[in-house]
């Protein structure tokens, strides 16, 4: 009974002893760093995108604090905590538009042609360094789904072979920009409805070799509503993608389907997807 | 110490024994900090210095406690030979934990660049099984303070090795096509085994 007591007093002492140093050390070699950096840290979302440019959230917050960078910097942030952030830093916020990806291309498994049977790598980059892929398109989606994985938010889905951005998880940091091979991922604001879901720069007629839903450039949809399309050679985009709805999908009446609205889209092959997803 | 026993007890961390592969101690930094090479090399470069360091203090600790007797006398109470050898998993814990976090504060404040390559591991391993594992493992063989020290070092890079070995083979696991219900934890706890069964060839290195 005595040794255990012992023993607890010992053990008890060597804790004493090391908290003791422990309290001294962090006193005595204390590095002083700016209390608002860790402020600034804790109201930036955490989840280290590195898609401001920085190493990661904690570098930003250093860099807003101590080299002045823009508090807006950060993409993912709500712009309830840019204000607070501000707050901290004392300096007048500025406004900033939300903004989310796009991937240029409808073509799923069902619309595009497949002439290949890929069995590389399971990465778009080392498909568009060996052929591209299994798709005929040399310029839509290859599907692999780099852009996927490089997500932090999990905001990218691969349906039927078609990388497919959704929208309200999506919060426009950019990486799955820079990731894609094919550079068919584009930033825009988050108020857009509707794209023309195409990136082929090919000739109508070529596009309707390897694919059942390209853009022709058919102009249509130019006609119905000139200040919302603009045609670039045999592609045409939508520069005003917020004011395209439902009704102006009608009315321009897409031969071919590749204007769509964000909702339609984001069901596009929902249904193959499944019966895909059950199959394997 | 005859120079092959320090061959002995380099090789053996290293490889025969590997401290992850061969005595499964740990695991946990093992599976978590294996996505990226980058946070492996970061990682295994923490585990050599903690395990070092803490493997010197724990030995030092060790011979101590062993060579000091304690007698002691409280009241009519009187206690001869007290052998504290038997606390010794619970000295070494409290101890690991303080020093790594007294080194860490002064590596922050003398070594910036040493902290920013460290920094956010220290806290991971302070009381990390392995560590532990390895100031045990020299008390039970009763090796010299520099043995222990050196066996400490060793077994820090056993792990750096197996931790990057693995953090390659799931860096390349990443771009294959693994069926469903193999993604994720699953595949690697495969591939960790089959690392271990490849490393049980280094047991006839030894005789």
């Amino acid at each position: 009974m005595e040794s255990v007591l012992v023993a607890v007093g010992v053990v008890a002492l060597v804790g004493l002893i090391l908290g003791v140093l422990i309290g001294f050390t962090a006193k005595k070699f204390a590095v002083a760093s700016d209390p608002r950096i860790e402020q600034v840290a804790e109201l930036l979302p955490g989840a280290n995108c590195g898609g401001c440019g920085y190493a990661g959230c904690a570098d930003l917050a250093k860099a807003i604090v101590t080299s002045g960078a823009d508090p807006a910097l950060c993409a993912v942030c709500s712009a309830e905590n840019v204000a607070k952030i501000c707050a901290v830093m004392g300096v007048e916020a500025g406004t900033k538009e939300r903004k989310v990806a796009v991937v240029y291309c409808s073509g799923d498994r069902s619309h595009a042609k497949m002439i290949a049977q890929y069995n590389g790598l399971n990465d778009c980059r080392a498909a568009a360094s060996l052929h591209g892929g299994g798709k005929g398109c040399r310029f839509g989606c290859i599907g692999l789904g780099s852009c996927a994985r490089s997500c932090p938010f999990g905001a990218i889905e691969i349906r039927n072979g078609l990388a497919i951005v959704h929208p309200e998880t999506c919060v426009g940091c950019g990486k799955c920009v820079d990731i894609c091979p094919r550079k068919l991922i584009r930033l825009v604001p988050a108020e857009s409805k509707g794209h023309v879901y195409c990136n082929s720069l090919l000739k109508g007629p070529q596009k309707k070799k390897y694919c059942s839903i390209p853009c022709i450039a058919c102009r249509k949809c130019v006609k119905a509503a000139p200040e919302v399309f603009n045609p670039q050679g045999f592609l045409v985009r939508a520069v005003k993608p917020e004011l395209v709805d439902a009704e102006l999908v009608k009315s321009a009446g897409c031969p071919t389907g590749a204007l769509q609205t964000v909702e339609d889209h984001l069901a596009l092959g929902q249904a193959a997807g499944k019966e895909k997803e059950g199959a394997a | 110490m005859p120079s092959n026993e320090w061959l002995l007890i380099t090789v053996g961390a290293v490889l025969v024994n590997n401290i992850v592969l061969s005595r499964i101690l740990g695991i946990c930094p093992f599976l978590g900090v294996s996505k990226k090479i980058k946070t492996a090399l970061g990682m295994a470069g923490a585990v050599i210095f903690v395990m070092g360091i803490a493997s010197f203090a724990t030995a030092v600790l060790y011979h101590l406690m062993l060579s000091a007797k304690i007698s002691i006398r409280i009241g009519s109470l009187q206690i001869q030979d007290l052998d504290l050898a038997f606390t010794k998993i619970l000295i070494f814990i409290v101890v690991i934990a303080g020093l790594v976090q007294i080194v860490e504060i002064l590596l922050q404040k003398f070594s910036p660049a040493l902290y920013g390559a460290l920094g956010i591991y220290l806290p991971l391993i302070t009381t990390n099984c392995a560590v532990l594992g390895a100031a045990e493992l020299n008390a039970a063989s009763g090796r010299s303070i520099l043995a222990s020290t050196v066996y400490g070092i060793c077994s820090g890079v056993g792990f750096g090795l197996a931790l990057i070995l693995f953090a390659s083979i799931r860096e390349r696991l990443e771009l294959s096509r693994i069926p469903k219900m193999f993604q994720g934890t699953a595949i690697a706890l495969i591939t960790a085994g089959i690392l271990a069964l490849a490393f049980m060839g280094f047991s006839g290195l030894v005789k």
